[in-house]
């Protein structure tokens, strides 16, 4: 009881009397099709409990994904409407449109079941931009001092709290026509690399970037930034990225 | 089925559109321009008849959309400039519509005078 106390489930059947949510869910994989329910609303209703209610009412084998609940994990990232959101953070009230909601997987990923992605070549692009810190210090030397007010730590600050949801990537037409772009996430995570002063292979992560899938593949129109749930803009990491490779090629450097 | 993307409402995509379709269209219609203009200067009377040329309904109207063709183009990449080279205060969304009002402003004026 308890647990259920911290992780309520959003809608029991208590409520069932109250007015419906036309909900329609997409099943299989590429081919398949959407499937409609009816689905109780409540006043206080998230995307991702309309989908939990569906899989433990209606459709037990309907698979999805999530675990925080709270916006932490990224992992429950889904296209409501249209658009690519984070749904254990997207009330119903703000996105239904009319009382109706057409629930599917993310874009621009390989689709595994019902609303699940396969985010693979999203971490491996990741791993392509060089997203990795790498430091040089010991834990037998001191801490790094780091200057929170620095301009490159506030650079660092303003990128760092990605969730890894995928939401920018999925709502990013580039990556849509051009397959092998890095995407706004990696290139995010690039870019904090580049301005971590612990840092050791900025060069490595600026060549990463620097490649024809890479930063200048971007067309700067936003959407990533538009649609980051936790306020990150994908889009001046890759302007800062741009700007760096730019120097880097007016000094002799290869871009 | 699937549902359009909502990425394709905003603005932002719509700047891209028409910055990416009107340099299309330029990159197609200046050499054109260009040809016109060059067989105009191959002498007094060639430039006669291509003044005459010029007057013609259509090639007012043309000269009229790469006149509009241009300020778009330059508007919105005078945006991503900034955007990309410039200090990062945001995506700047109102510089679209700046844009577009430059780019109406300017067919305009190319209206009145021509
Ligand atoms: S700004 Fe760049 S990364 Fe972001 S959505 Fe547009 S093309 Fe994709
Ligand atoms: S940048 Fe934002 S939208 Fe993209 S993966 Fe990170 S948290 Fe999600
Ligand atoms: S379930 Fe963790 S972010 Fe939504």
């Amino acid at each position: 009881m308890y647990i259920l106390a911290i992780f309520p489930t959003g809608i029991t059947d208590r409520v069932s009397a109250s007015p419906t949510l036309e909900v329609r869910i997409w099943r299989g994989t590429d081919t398949g099709a959407f499937a409609a329910y009816e689905v109780p609303a409540a006043e206080s209703q998230t995307v991702l409990d309309v989908v939990t209610w569906v899989q433990r009412h209606r459709e037990p084998a309907l698979a999805y994904r999530f675990a925080c609940r709270v916006g932490v994990c990224g992992s429950c990232a889904m296209t409501v409407n249209g658009r690519a959101r984070w749904t254990c953070r997207s009330h119903v009230k703000d996105v239904a449109r009319d009382g109706r909601l057409v629930i599917e997987p993310l874009r621009h990923l390989p689709r595994i079941k019902d609303l699940v992605c396969d985010l693979t070549p999203f971490f491996d692009k990741w791993r392509r931009a060089g997203g990795w810190f790498e430091g040089e210090a010991t834990r037998r030397e001191p801490m790094p001092a780091l200057a929170p007010g620095a301009e490159a730590r506030q650079t660092v600050d303003a990128g760092i709290e990605c969730i890894n949801c995928a939401v920018c990537y999925s709502a990013c037409d580039v990556v849509g026509w051009r397959p092998d772009y890095l995407g706004p996430a990696a290139l995010n995570r690039a870019w904090t690399l580049v301005n971590d002063a612990r840092h050791v292979r900025t060069r490595e992560v600026l060549d990463a970037t620097a490649t024809s899938d890479g930063c200048t593949v971007c067309h700067t129109h936003g959407n990533c930034t538009e649609h980051c749930p936790v306020g990150i803009s994908p889009t001046a990491a890759i302007a800062g990225l741009k700007r760096k490779v730019f120097r880097r090629w007016l000094r002799g450097g290869h871009a | 089925m699937k549902t359009t993307p909502e990425s394709r409402r905003g603005a932002g995509y719509r700047a891209f559109l028409a910055h990416r379709l009107s340099g299309l269209a330029l990159a197609v219609f200046l050499p054109a321009h260009f040809l016109t203009l060059g067989l105009a200067l191959e002498g007094a009377e060639a430039l006669d008849r291509f003044l005459a040329f010029a007057e013609l309904p259509l090639v007012k109207a043309a000269e009229w959309s790469l006149v509009v063709l241009l300020a778009t183009h330059l508007g919105l990449g005078a945006r991503l400039l900034v955007l990309e080279l410039g200090p990062w205060r945001g995506l700047r969304i109102a510089w679209v519509g700046w844009a577009v009002g430059i780019a109406a402003v300017t067919g305009l004026a190319f209206l009145a005078v021509a």
